[in-house]
């Protein structure tokens, strides 16, 4: 007779066993990690239940820095903008990215690797460079205007901006500039891995190119597209920089975003405890986009 | 920055679910107040010789970034260093915003610098009184004598009441070295072009813009896009409609912000744009950029601050000329608004306070003055070399400006020192007038709901002590 199989285990364990060992050589990362991250982060959620102006004794604000969230236009408006700009930021560079992708990987296009570089270097740009070169380029006689003008349709033209209805569109095009090299980057890689045969399998039944994009390419690329999607969620409404720098969320306040009025409140204006609760608000929010994001894609996976 | 954000976000469902951290982390420094000092009275009566202070090491933050304010306290604090070989003075210096942002935090840290300039009015230095971070300065103006030095208005703006209440009144917490004022820059080209000499009466400017328009030139260069350049430009058709009902509404005591002179200047403010004395797209165009375009020659005025004189003046040359805003009358008192730069206050916790005085006297004494002069900086208190200056001259045109606005008590403070939340209210609100879509009643309205709710919170925040 064999031996019993629990003996064999006990000797040779399989890797990774026990699972207490796992966190043993996670530890260190997580101890930094708790310090930097989480305990700062207990500390906003504590902040973010009292009134406290950074200076003076703070006092109890139970639920009222929440409520406020729900009932002050102030704090509702910059959501509502958050959202909005998750249009431009994520929706459209995935879109863009998709289409570029395809293209790209059907037919052998002269210079790849320069597109691919051109496109994915406003991810290697700090946002403040990219937000002060948009900010010339949106300039009432900036380079856009100048072009629309030259090209005759100077009725176009307007202070981006400082237009109450151009300003939020026009700093979502730059998001959708930023982030549209690294979906297509990501895609491009992604499609590399989607084997050949299933093309030539797409071609021989008489697959045109939209239905090979959608029979073969879109489902070879389900996680890459969880990836992008993720990333630019959480860039988009993380977005700070470039509201600081383009338009300080003006005109009015027809641009303030979260992120922005975390830092707002918190250092211009002395009110941590609203600042923070905006901040942990947000911090839900994108967690619970990523999250739903995650399980679609892990659902939907053959 | 970016990476640290990503991970942050990475950070999310584990910080989560550690629900204990964050128990444990429910006591967070300073919320208690307990960062905050004590704001002593230890001061003497005789005037302190920092000499023999023992080796000292004095930590200044400041603001003065910029050109002829950098070179003239670099120059300052040399002198300083060398007529007290046992004092080295450390500077940090910033930018406005930085400094803002973060003098916060370091007033209320453990190891707070000696000397900080503070802004003046409820967001900053009031607050920081409130929270006792501040030592009160009466002792050091009466040895120093910068009681008499200063005219009275001017210091006022650097009081705040013993109970950290009051804007305006009560103990001296800082004393400014530079003084500012909104005026009128010109370009006298332009002007000579479209007929038109520099405006001795309020009248005269404004037919003077219509009149520059129809020439062909842009009447007012303006930039709004940074939100705060229009703050001046209303304080400006404001104050002008009563000076002193401002300044006590500033100071907590005036009628308020519903009034026909707020409405009256919002209405000018949207007229002017509606005439194309402004240009329109000034909402979407950087302040920095429409200074640099009235340089360039686009613009027969540009109303702004005085402590752009010396950049513009490298630009323009003979060709700029400076002026406060013109009187009512041909003669009369000008009107702006305007005061002095940021207050330079000595920490409550500062170890070496009478040193620090004794900088700060440094900072503003008359030689001081001089040497802002020669730097192109307008001193609170002109000096000897300012006095020089030809009349002729834009930097005699300044400070010709400020001694007759400071005779004629024609200062108005900045109207965003109102409320700790004035200067987001005032600067969208005035975006929203340039751009047609607040009338003037709303925008009176929306001012004074802000103001109202502040000393409505002040009342009854009183009453609870």
């Amino acid at each position: 007779m064999s031996r019993p199989p629990r003996r064999r285990a006990g000797r040779g364990r399989a890797p990774g066993e026990p699972r207490a060992v796992g966190y043993l050589y996670v530890l260190p990362a997580l101890l930094l990690y708790a310090a930097f991250l989480l305990y700062p982060f207990g500390q906003s959620v504590w902040l973010s239940f009292l009134h406290w102006d950074g200076l003076t004794r703070a006092t109890p604000a139970g639920l009222d820095n929440y409520r406020d969230l729900f009932t002050d236009p102030e704090l509702r408006a910059p959501f509502a903008h958050a959202l909005l700009l998750l249009l431009f930021s994520s929706a459209l560079p995935v879109l863009i990215g998709l289409l570029l992708a395809a293209a790209l990987s059907r037919n052998r296009v002269r210079g790849t690797t320069f597109f691919r570089t051109v496109l994915f270097l406003p991810q290697v740009l700090a946002l403040t460079v990219v937000g002060v070169a948009w900010r010339s380029i949106l300039a009432p006689d900036g380079l856009l205007n100048d072009t629309l003008r030259a090209l005759g349709l100077g009725r176009l033209a307007r202070p981006w901006l400082g237009d109450y209805d151009w300003a939020l569109p026009a700093v979502g095009i730059v998001g959708t500039w930023v982030g549209t090299g690294l979906c297509l980057v990501l895609f491009l890689a992604g499609a590399q891995r989607i084997p050949r045969e299933l093309y030539e399998a797409a071609r021989l039944d008489g697959a045109g190119p939209l239905r090979e994009f959608r029979a073969v390419t879109l489902p070879g690329l389900r996680p890459q597209l969880a990836v992008a999607l993720t990333l630019t969620i959480a860039a988009g409404l993380r977005n700070f920089d470039l509201i600081y720098i383009t338009t300080g969320g003006g005109p009015g306040d027809a641009t303030s975003v979260p992120a922005y009025e975390v830092y707002h409140r918190a250092f211009e204006t002395n009110q941590v405890g609203s600042a923070a609760a905006v901040g942990v608000a947000l911090t839900v929010l994108i967690f619970a986009l990523t999250v739903t994001v995650a399980r679609l894609a892990e659902g939907r996976r053959p | 920055m970016r990476g640290r954000r990503r991970e942050r976000n990475r950070a999310l469902p584990a910080a989560l679910a550690a629900g204990v951290l964050v128990l444990a982390a429910a006591c967070v420094p300073g919320t208690d107040g307990s960062a905050a000092g004590r704001p002593g009275t230890g001061v003497g009566t005789a005037v302190p010789d920092p000499a023999k202070a023992g080796k000292v090491t004095l930590t200044v933050w400041d603001q003065e970034v910029q050109g002829g304010q950098n070179d003239e306290l670099e120059q300052l604090n040399r002198e300083f260093q060398r007529k007290y070989p046992n004092v080295t003075v450390k500077r940090v210096a910033r930018g406005f915003t930085d400094l803002k942002a973060t003098l916060k935090l370091a007033l209320s840290g453990n190891n707070p610098p000696d000397v900080v300039q503070a802004n003046q009015g409820y967001p900053d230095m009031v607050a920081f009184v409130q929270a006792g971070l501040l030592a009160p300065l009466d002792d050091y103006a009466g040895i120093y004598e910068w009681n008499t030095r200063y005219p009275t208005a001017l210091l006022n703006l650097n009081r705040v009441s013993a109970d950290g209440r009051r804007f305006g009144t009560g103990r001296l917490y800082g004393i400014s070295q530079t003084g500012e004022y909104i005026g009128l820059y010109y370009n006298k080209d332009v002007l000579t072009k479209a007929g038109l000499r520099p405006p001795t009466t309020w009248d005269e400017f404004t037919d003077g813009l219509a009149r520059l328009k129809a020439a062909g030139e842009l009447p007012v260069q303006f930039g709004n896009l940074d939100k705060y350049p229009a703050i001046h430009t209303f304080g400006v058709l404001h104050g002008r409609l009563g000076a002193d009902r401002a300044r006590a509404t500033v100071f907590g005591r005036g009628d308020g912000f519903d009034t026909a002179a707020t409405r009256e200047a919002a209405a000018t403010l949207a007229d002017w744009v509606e005439r194309g004395y402004l240009p329109a797209g000034a909402n979407g165009l950087g302040y920095d950029d429409a200074a640099k375009k009235f340089a360039a020659g686009s613009g027969g005025y540009l109303i702004t601050g005085t402590w752009q004189l010396a950049e513009l003046k490298r630009a323009m040359g003979d060709r700029l000329g400076f002026m406060p805003p013109p009187p009512t009358t041909a003669g009369g008192a000008p009107v702006t608004t305007g005061g002095q730069g940021l207050a330079w206050s000595i920490a409550a916790r500062s170890r070496h306070r009478e040193v620090a005085a004794a900088y700060l006297d440094f900072l503003t004494s008359p030689h001081a003055a001089d040497v802002m002069t020669r730097h192109g900086v307008l001193p609170v208190v002109p000096g000897p070399a300012a006095r020089r200056a030809g009349p002729d001259t834009v930097d005699g045109q300044l400070v010709a400006g400020w001694e007759r606005l400071s005779a004629a008590d024609g200062l108005v403070p900045y109207l965003d020192y109102a409320t700790p939340t004035f200067y987001d209210t005032l600067s969208e609100s005035l975006q929203g007038v340039l751009a047609g879509n607040l009338s003037p009643r709303r925008f009176a309205a929306t001012l004074q709901r802000d103001y109202g709710a502040f000393l409505r919170e002040r009342r009854t925040r009183a009453a609870d002590r």
